[in-house]
């Protein structure tokens, strides 16, 4: 249902699902409005019901029904056709991350193309990078043990409307036992209405409160000094450089009061170790967001909070529970040599190419620049709604001679695509086993509950079928699910029926954590300690520290467009559904009072957003917290499917206004920069206080 | 007079509003787009100690010790249980809805799906099995809880 992917129980009765709670074991039964919402999804009408062929120009909405054998063979033929033409390498697949993106990883170099990519650019990179610059590990290298800990400091991290159910229990639990909360954003939310301690910063400083705190814990003293002694390289000059960035500079600079930032380090200078500094999700916002995220991660380090309880606890696998890990389908293919076409690993070498970075693959469709790009296929991921600027997107697409989309609902990417080939819900469909790492690794899989409703099929019944008609079946030969979850799990020693008492195999009974002071070689950087410097960075001529410079102020009359998740939806999967449509069928934009009024706007007005050639008009939010240079609203909305009648052009869409954007990247984290756009706001004329007709 | 013998305790410090109690609600008794059995709903944000606050309110049936929808209802279709749960009988309403009328708060609704009053019952086919209420079940954060009454001086069991 969502990318958060909560282990649930289903109970079903005659195909039916009765009931889905949250797994017991994992969960004690809790699960979000989403989670709860998935039979709706199951038996919503309005998403693709069988797979489907264009039949019109793209975006026409002229759709020819096929059948399955039909609709591969056409995937295949057009494939064939491409790879004989421009070579596999013409061939990009995308699909959203997480932990079953090995399989078509696998499929995109078994056809024989590098170009494997996911949405993360538009998500986690800057995190993600950042982290591997300082400890070695990726952005899922740890896990934040909230429930334990005395202060979790959340910048901009929404982390209860976000929601996690895990995580979030986490957070209530660590309330409850009297942990304390600093939130730190542009406006109020959800989760900054527990906080103890809340600043509202001027939107895109986060950089600088971050400096003026390490500045401030350096001149306290309140860091762990034998740990930073024992592990790090480089504190010398992180020192030299936040020496200018005092607090008081940056109380100025965020429009907080200076005061707040050292009572704050002292407060944690009497808490640490036992301070997480959240290393946050989604931080694709401002230029500056790498070395933002850079800062939080070193403040972490000098909290001294690695690898203890109530801390960030190093990510185990299974090779720590004594278990060999289950088989991948990557280990049945080569990786082929061929260098990736959005540069990553040759032209961008501070970047993992793991994954690359989907958004520079559209420079190579239009420069055709290192090669031509021809085919794109999309696995549960819309670029369209997840980047900025579709019309620049689609102008890219149009090199594509062939678009697929795989997914459970009408995405903009498939209605735009050349071929749908509808996925079964989670609810209809099995998935490979995946390994879940963290403080206590675990074994999942997902089971088929209900036979599919529609001519849907599972992700690994349509790579089955697609390998076997591109004559693939050495990577992929697999006929039945039963066949794939005992080829992966023979290393492991587990059998499949292991799940049936849990739904997952516990890999351990209790957290495991390495001895805290025998870290060394953990830390997979060049020097094998938590790098202040990075070794890697300088070695290609990029700087560790950079200088900061203030965020440019909206021109009058214009507003910085800042986005954000509401508990009841997934970024745009979610807002089609019956029922939480119904608790949530449009957004709204969010305008600080004073500058409301300025503009004649009162609560519940109309509002025309305008970007260059994009106007959305939407209710007004009139509220005092939210910072005056930014207006706000949940991302998501403004579809524009017709086949989804309840949210066709309901509502505001974000990145449809990001115009300009879509190749705004941070140069050194990889993050697009979507919180640099500035719109213009008005009450809109269609506000009529008189009836005319009778 | 059948006093009840169930409530449910909202934990407003552990809410956080993520409406997925409605959800569950909703899933369970399998009600199409309109009614909504229980409600979570809060204040505007106000300043407390300089931090913008609210908390969130919790608002099914109040299953009144004297219900005045029973009263009201024409066909005897409302109807109060031994263990003070009201609930509609479905076999006899008609879906006249003076119930809702009746109710100082409007709590039953009508059910378009089936032309008939619908109100929390406290999934009492739940509670008949040894199960809690749906929303109590799954809440995200487990601030709801069904709490057994007993009169003063009563022992547990």
């Amino acid at each position: 249902m969502c990318t958060v992917r909560c282990p649930i129980r289903v109970e079903v009765e005659d195909n039916e699902v009765k009931w889905i709670e949250g797994n017991p074991y994992l969960l004690g039964g809790s699960l979000c409005a989403r989670g709860g919402a998935g039979v709706a999804l199951l038996n919503d009408c309005e998403r693709p019901q069988s797979p489907m062929i264009r039949s019109g120009p793209r975006g026409s909405g002229k759709w020819e029904q096929v059948s399955w054998e039909k609709a591969i063979q056409y995937v295949a033929e057009k494939l064939e056709k491409i790879i004989a033409r421009y070579g596999a390498r013409s061939v990009v697949v995308s699909t959203r991350g997480g932990p079953w993106q090995d399989l078509f990883k696998a499929f995109t170099f078994a056809l024989g193309s590098p170009n494997y990519t996911n949405h993360d650019s538009a998500c986690g990179r800057n995190v993600h990078h950042a982290s591997l610059s300082v400890y070695g590990l990726g952005r899922k290298g740890f896990d934040l043990d909230i429930r334990n800990t005395e202060h979790l400091v959340l910048f901009g991290r929404n982390i209860l409307s976000s929601l996690g159910v895990a995580e979030v229990n986490q957070v209530m639990d660590m309330l409850d036992r009297g942990g304390r909360l600093t939130y730190v954003d542009v406006r109020q939310t959800l989760t900054g209405i527990k906080a103890h301690r809340f600043w509202l910063v001027r939107p895109g400083t986060d950089y600088a409160l971050l400096l003026g705190i390490i500045n401030e814990v350096l001149r306290q003293g309140a860091y762990d000094k034998e740990f930073v002694d024992r592990y790090t390289e480089g504190f010398e000059e992180l020192a030299a450089f936040v020496e200018p960035y005092t607090a008081e500079w940056a109380a100025r600079e965020c429009g907080i009061r200076p005061a707040e930032i050292k009572k704050f380090v002292e407060e944690i200078a009497t808490q640490r170790p036992r301070v997480i500094f959240h290393r946050g999700w989604m931080l694709a916002r401002y230029r500056d967001s790498f070395y933002a995220s850079r800062a939080i991660h070193i403040l972490n380090v000098l909290m001294g909070n690695i690898e203890i309880p109530g801390g960030q606890i190093i990510a185990k696998g299974a090779a720590d529970c004594g278990v060999q890990p289950p088989r991948s389908f990557t280990s049945r293919v080569k990786k082929p040599e061929e260098k990736r076409a959005d540069g990553v690993g040759w032209k961008y070498r501070h970047f993992d190419a793991g994954v690359g970075l989907f958004h520079l693959f559209y420079e190579a469709m239009l420069t055709e620049d290192p090669y031509p790009i021809k085919a794109l296929i999309c696995y549960r991921h819309d670029p369209l709604t997840c980047f900025p600027d579709p019309e620049a997107q689609k102008e890219a697409l149009e090199r594509c001679e062939l678009l697929v989309a795989i997914d459970t609902h009408y995405s903009e990417f498939a209605w735009w695509s050349d071929v749908i080939l509808p996925e079964s819900t989670y609810l209809e469909r099995e998935t490979p086993v995946a390994l879940k790492k963290g403080a206590k690794p675990y074994l999942f899989l997902r089971q088929r509950a209900v036979e599919p409703r529609f001519n849907t099929r599972a992700n690994w019944e349509i790579v089955s079928m697609l390998a076997e008609r591109l004559g693939l079946t050495d990577f992929f030969p697999f006929r039945r699910i039963e066949e794939i979850w005992e080829w992966q799990l023979e290393p492991t020693g587990y059998r499949t029926e292991d799940f049936q008492e849990k739904g997952f195999i516990p890999l351990t009974d209790h957290p495991i954590l390495y001895p805290r002071d025998q870290l060394e070689g953990k830390f997979k950087t060049p020097s094998g300690k938590i790098e202040f410097v990075s070794r890697k960075l300088e070695s290609l001529d990029i700087p560790s520290f950079k200088a900061y410079q203030s965020p440019s102020r909206p021109p009058k009359g214009r507003y910085r467009l800042v986005f954000g998740r509401a508990p009841v939806h997934t970024h745009g999967h979610t807002i089609n559904n019956p029922l939480l449509n119904e608790l949530m069928p449009e957004n709204t934009l969010w305008i600080n009072q004073r500058e409301a009024q300025k503009l004649g706007i009162e609560e519940g007005d109309l509002v025309d957003v305008i970007a260059e050639t994009v106007k959305f008009t939407v209710k007004a939010h009139v509220t005092e917290f939210i910072h005056p240079e930014a207006v706000y609203t949940v991302h998501g909305f403004g579809r524009e499917v017709p086949y989804q009648s309840r949210s066709y052009k309901v509502g505001l869409s974000d990145q449809k206004l990001m115009e300009g954007l879509l190749q705004h990247m941070d140069p050194v984290g990889g993050g697009l920069c979507l919180c640099e756009k500035f719109v213009t706001i008005r009450r809109s004329p269609q506000n009529p206080k008189r009836r005319v007709e009778l | 007079m059948n006093l009840r013998r169930y409530t449910l305790y909202h934990n407003a410090r552990r809410c956080i509003g993520c409406h997925a109690c409605e959800i569950h609600c909703k899933v369970n008794k399998n009600l199409p787009v309109g009614p909504i059995l229980c409600e979570i709903s809060c204040q505007p944000l106000k300043r407390v100690k300089n931090i913008p606050k609210t908390e969130f309110l919790f608002r099914s049936c109040y299953h009144c010790d004297d219900p005045l929808c029973v009263a009201a209802c024409p066909t005897g279709a409302m109807k109060k249980r031994e263990d003070g749960i009201v609930f509609v009988d479905e076999t006899r309403c008609v879906g006249c809805m003076l119930c809702a009328g009746a109710c100082p708060w409007h709590i039953p609704q009508y059910n378009p799906a089936t032309g008939k009053a619908i109100k929390c019952d406290l999934c009492k086919d739940r509670i008949d099995r040894g199960l809690k209420p749906a929303c109590v079940s799954k809440c995200t954060t487990k601030a709801l809880e069904l709490v057994e009454l007993r009169p003063w001086g009563e022992s547990p069991g």
